[in-house]
């Protein structure tokens, strides 16, 4: 009888910290997250960031108005036209410089390119944190493609410095126009190949599906942009809402979902790559002639005053903050960069979320890490 | 997960059947992709037989260029240091003696020219600084290195031989459109 007593009738679980990272494949850089875990199931996720910390606005005040837009795209790495972009916008609505039409359907087409190109990098990377292999191999053939049209007109393959402040580095490569669309028509033919492999695949149905469920308000509180917000139903695009650089002319619908989960998410990102394809169709055939560069001075000097811009990145909201004093250079910099405040809001959801899910959760945040340490 | 606010809207998730929790039929579609894949074209390149080319117009490394008599082109002026936004490039300027007009193409010319391949990235901005269309980028890569000082380029590796000619013309036109 005494020795019943003593063994305990409930058994009880311990608090168990578990680091994911800095060197986690599914964590795609060098993101940290400290997990504490109850059994299998989450406590509490506090991530640790700094791992990449290059202290990108400050170098940036120091660099010239044409210069510094050259680190930016060393942020999102994935989306580096559209960081350009940005750059290029603020100072050219600090100088109030007229750009090109050319220079504008140039940019929108190597912008469009880039978020299907990002996008399919998220799909086979989200796919290989899942467990299936072969989409990694299947969408690194179609963005293969894509790098391949971005070394012949911008001449590299992913840190492009391929926009400047009055419009493109470059004209268009003669043989852009034909590549593109060769692409454009791969791409259309391959997509269900996508569909078949990991869409309608009832083993990532599973693992999705009312995992890290998102609601519309949090997504509005934590400040949460670009796919992962849309999906919980808060419409939030740049290009719709404050359109820049002859958006407003083009017609395609933003993505909105209302379920707020990670298959809410997957399937917004599927969506924009469509709707993408279908922006380079409208505007590949109606390239306008002219110059692609307005002409500017060679020393460009902001006027006091501070500006703000923003462009939509494959990830969300990038905006630009700038305060001139008048010099050459930018008195301060700083960047609102979507990956940051996307991932403020993991913590929050992954509670109560199985380990398992956390590799869900964040793959279909699709989360570039230099762009949140910056 | 507890919500900001009550009011979250849960999923709808159906139960599966039985024939979608052995998973077999999601595998067996997925197998038939990868399969068919065996019989299209490679999208891969057999690498080391077969090499990939860069384009024209990639920016690798520097050149600095020769006029067709053999003088460099280079004039010392500063331009490319001054663009250069991760201040890779230095240089010494030095007067241009008599005879010496075979070597150099004016009256300046830079004596030491100086790239630190580790700092450099590769944005072409020098190229489209410099005025005498001394200074390009090609689409050749930097190798691996085993001293950090083999990465710092001199005009011994920068300067272009005549024996070996670089070609340049399929370089895109950038500098249309900045005026002073
Ligand atoms: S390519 Fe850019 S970083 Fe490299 S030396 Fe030229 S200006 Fe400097
Ligand atoms: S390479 Fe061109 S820009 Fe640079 S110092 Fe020589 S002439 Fe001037």
């Amino acid at each position: 009888m005494q020795d019943e007593e003593t063994i305990p009738q409930t058994t009880s679980t311990e608090e168990f910290i578990l680091n994911v990272g800095p060197q986690h494949p599914s964590t795609h850089g060098v993101l940290r997250l400290k997990v504490t875990l109850d059994g299998e199931t989450i406590t509490h996720v506090e991530p640790v960031l700094g791992y990449i910390h290059r202290s990108i606005e400050k170098m940036c005040e120091k660099l010239s108005l044409r210069q510094f837009s050259y680190v930016t795209s060393k942020m999102d790495y994935l989306s580096s036209h559209m960081n350009n972009q940005a750059c290029a916008m603020v100072v050219e609505q600090a100088l109030q410089i007229e750009v090109p039409t050319r220079a504008q359907a140039i940019r929108i087409l190597m912008c469009e390119l880039t978020r299907i190109a990002s996008h399919e990098l998220w799909w086979g990377a989200s796919g290989l944190d899942l467990g299936a292999v072969s989409p990694f191999f299947y969408a690194f053939r179609e963005r293969e493609m894509i790098t391949d049209i971005f070394e012949e007109t911008c001449g590299t393959r992913l840190t492009m410095n391929y926009m400047v402040p009055g419009g493109v580095m470059a004209d268009i490569h003669p043989t852009f126009v034909a590549k593109v669309k060769e692409f454009i028509r791969l791409f259309k033919l391959r997509f269900h190949e996508y569909d078949e492999l990991l869409t309608g695949n009832t083993i990532l149905i599973n693992r999705l599906k009312g995992v890290g469920v998102l609601t519309k308000e949090d997504a509005i509180s934590w400040g949460c942009t670009g796919p992962v917000a849309r999906a919980s139903g808060v419409s939030c695009d740049i290009r719709k809402w404050y359109p820049y650089d002859g958006y407003e002319k083009l017609d395609f619908k933003e993505i909105l979902d209302s379920e707020g989960d990670c298959m809410a998410r997957y399937r917004v990102r599927m969506e924009e790559m469509k709707q993408s394809a279908h922006i380079i169709d409208q505007l590949i055939d109606n390239i306008p002639e002219g110059d692609f560069q307005a002409k500017t001075k060679n020393v460009l000097k902001a006027p006091k005053g501070d500006y703000y811009t923003r462009v939509e990145t494959a990830r969300g909201e990038f905006g630009i903050y700038m305060v001139s004093d008048g010099s050459q250079t930018p008195y301060r910099l700083k960047f609102r960069s979507p990956g940051f405040s996307n991932l403020s809001a993991l913590p929050h959801i992954a509670v109560g979320a199985k380990m398992g899910d956390l590799m869900a959760i964040m793959a279909m945040f699709d989360l570039v890490i230099p762009d949140i340490d910056r | 997960m507890q919500p900001l606010t009550n009011r979250s809207k849960p999923v709808q998730t159906r139960e599966m059947t039985f024939l979608e929790k052995l998973y077999l039929p999601a595998i067996w579609t997925g197998m038939v992709i990868t399969l068919k894949h065996f019989f299209m074209r490679k999208a891969t390149v057999r690498y080391p037989e077969v090499k990939r080319e860069f384009s024209a117009t990639f920016r690798g490394k520097h050149v600095l260029k020769r006029d067709d008599q053999g003088a460099e082109r280079c004039t010392a002026c500063g331009l490319c240091a001054v663009a250069c936004p991760a201040e890779a490039i230095t240089m010494v300027a030095a007067e241009r003696k008599p005879g010496e007009e075979k070597l150099y193409k004016e009256e300046k010319y830079a004596a030491v020219y100086d790239i630190n391949m580790l700092r450099c990235i590769f944005c072409g901005f020098c190229e489209e600084a410099c005025p005498k269309e001394a200074i390009f980028l090609t689409p050749e890569t930097i190798p691996s290195m085993y001293e950090r000082s083999d990465f710092i380029y001199h005009k011994d590796r920068l300067v272009e031989s005549m024996d070996k000619r670089i070609d340049i013309s399929k370089r895109q036109e950038k500098k249309l459109a900045v005026n002073n």
